[in-house]
């Protein structure tokens, strides 16, 4: 597996790995997702579109991640396959979601993820594989 | 926690010695049992705010505190403007003014329970709430300007509850100084359709009745007796805090760059009360609380409805309601002397002593009541502010029982429909909607709550007035 969450006393952690910075990203929203709905439960319905800008790439990273919280909540969406492109300099990013419509039957949603925090925010590179990772607020 | 880097300053205090990057020392009141399971991280955070610029007296930590952002849960900082003080975004945290609300219900526990499980469904039906969960009630942007400037002030003008009920809430429900226009619009579009749902997490709705008595003059003052059903709300400004908290802290770390603040961790981020900076943030937050406390309105209401119409005899009104995500402009005397200070409370109480302006008529010589959330499965509390907590603590008191298992832990090792079960051959029912959801927040996954009130009571921060056991919950 590719993601993974990891234990934070009040809330929960969340961890993708990937051989890209941008598959790690990728995954990183899978971890968070996974934290409130089994993600093979979601089925790709719907696009959506996110650009993001921070000032370094551990920002951009939170940034990331609460854009997809945000749009989720607005549209009343699950997420569960992601794409991103992230610019040499690490502070810009493009990228889509691909998710459907909760459905509170099917989809048996444990706890709602408020948001991606500043805690425990690590972006960085380990023998040729990239982690990126964060505590979120549940 | 190491408590060989504690100095034990009285049986329920303890002090973390002023170093020299500490502008004052750290001080948490606690058990030695409570202070022995304390997570380390709390002495780290406590340490990194007395850092901060402008802080009086101490950095504090009460007895449920646990491992945070920026500060503890159960962190409480003041600052005075006039030394340089800041207003900071880890003092308040995400879900600004997240709450408790009592109603009393001028029922008794022998009234209630022949139809608790029709209130129970009645209840689960009534009031949204859960993941993806959207309000009765569809806003638009101006709607959201005029919830943010008017708190549950505007949610009596739409006809949600009644004049008397506002001078029971923090502010008279209504924070003066809320300026929508430094809000997003990203957190407002949020917000259009989640006015009056509860959410989701450690946020509930409790049918709870009167089952101990401490302290017979203060009970009777806040209109309770032995047996007495009442009805606790706890729930926040849903995702427009959130997405305040997201906006700011980015806002606020650039602030404290400028303004050559240093810190110690990015939750931190904070700015003088004395900007530009932090005075629009402490509109943006003053926006928040309304938002929260229309948010208790509209669904202190619908309970309200839901009670009316199961038992004709009931009469709901309001016991109080108490925010433990602030920071409140509030007088306080340091070292002799009366000063006006920014009290950051992040998961604590409000806690004021008996003769304070802010507390309504009623209860002004008894102190201010202090609503104590537990856990689903085991009790609540009801304490009255003190005089020796205002010395001590700012008047301030825990929020409920703390963490002590992680959610993943929890989730491994409790399973809901198993909790739920349970609870119902104790008496207790559970509707909830989400199975996993429970196991997170089993009552086994907390502090316990009763240690951690004790603690608050021996230390003198607040006094118990009743204990209060539940008859039904409807989780999100």
């Amino acid at each position: 597996m590719d993601y993974e969450t990891f234990d934070h006393e009040a809330d929960i952690g969340i961890r993708g790995y990937g051989k890209t910075l941008e598959e790690a990203f990728e995954n990183a929203a899978r971890a968070m997702f996974s934290v409130m709905v089994d993600l093979s439960k979601v089925k790709p319905v719907k696009k959506f579109h996110i650009k993001a800008e921070a000032p370094d790439v551990e920002t951009l990273l939170v940034e990331w991640l609460n854009q997809l919280l945000a749009i989720a909540d607005l549209e009343g969406y699950l997420f569960s396959d992601f794409k991103v492109k992230i610019s040499q300099d690490g502070t810009r990013l493009e990228g889509y979601a691909i998710g459907e419509p909760i459905d509170k039957e099917r989809h048996e949603i444990s706890v709602e993820v408020k948001g991606a925090t500043y805690s425990m925010l690590e972006v960085d590179k380990e023998d040729e594989r990239y982690k990126a990772q964060c505590v979120v607020d549940v | 926690m190491d408590l060989k880097l504690l100095e034990r300053k009285g049986e329920y205090e303890w002090e973390i010695p002023k170093t020299s990057d500490m502008n004052v020392p750290g001080k948490i009141f606690a058990s030695r049992r409570l202070i022995e399971d304390m997570d380390d991280k709390v002495r780290e955070q406590i340490t990194n705010v007395a850092c901060l610029p402008g802080i009086q007296k101490a950095s504090l930590a009460m007895p449920d505190a646990h491992w945070g952002y920026g500060f503890p849960i159960g962190g409480v900082g003041a600052f005075d403007p006039e030394e340089d003080g800041v207003i900071c975004m880890g003092g308040i945290g995400f879900d600004i003014s997240c709450g408790v609300r009592t109603l009393r219900t001028g029922l008794s526990l022998e009234e209630v329970k022949p139809k608790i499980e029709q209130l129970a469904e009645a209840l689960y039906r009534k009031v949204p709430a859960g993941l993806g969960s959207k309000g009765k009630l569809s806003l638009s942007i101006s709607e959201i300007d005029d919830v943010l400037r008017g708190g549950a002030v505007w949610a009596v003008e739409q006809g949600y509850g009644y004049e008397e009920d506002l001078e029971y809430i923090e502010e008279q429900g209504r924070m003066e100084g809320a300026k929508p226009e430094n809000v997003s619009h990203m957190a407002k579009k949020r917000q259009l359709r989640e006015v009056g749902t509860l959410g989701s997490g450690n946020h509930y709705l409790e049918v709870q009745y009167v089952s101990e008595v401490y302290d017979e003059a203060a009970a009777k003052a806040y209109g309770l007796e032995r047996n007495s059903v009442v009805i606790s709300v706890h729930c926040g400004s849903r995702a427009l805090g959130h997405q305040i908290g997201m906006d700011y802290i980015k806002e606020l770390y650039k602030a404290a760059k400028k303004y050559g603040i240093p810190i110690k961790d990015r939750e931190l981020a904070c700015a003088p009360i004395n900007s530009p900076e932090g005075q629009k943030y402490f509109s943006a937050v003053a926006a928040g609380i309304n938002c929260a406390l229309a948010n208790r309105q509209v669904i202190a209401h619908l309970v309200r409805q839901v009670f009316e119409e199961v038992i004709p005899e009931a009469k709901v009104e309001m016991l109080y309601d108490i925010s433990h995500n602030t920071c409140k402009v509030e007088e306080h005397v340091v070292d002799g002397e009366r000063k006006t200070l920014y009290v950051h409370r992040k998961g604590s109480t409000r806690a004021l002593g008996p003769g304070r302006k802010e507390i309504p008529k009623a209860y002004r010589d008894i102190g201010q009541p202090v609503l104590i959330g537990g856990t689903m499965g085991t009790f609540s509390f009801i304490l009255r502010g003190t005089s020796e907590g205002l010395e001590k603590a700012f008047g301030s008191a825990c929020h409920g029982a703390g963490r002590a298992t992680s959610r993943k832990q929890a989730k491994r090792v409790f399973r809901g429909e198993r909790i739920i079960q349970e609870l119902r051959s104790r008496g207790i029912i559970i509707k909830a909607h989400s199975y996993a959801g429970v196991a997170e927040e089993a009552p086994g996954a907390y502090k316990d709550v009763e240690e951690v009130v004790n603690a608050v009571h021996n230390a003198g921060l607040a006094k118990k007035v009743v204990k209060l056991r539940p008859l039904a919950c409807i989780k999100g």
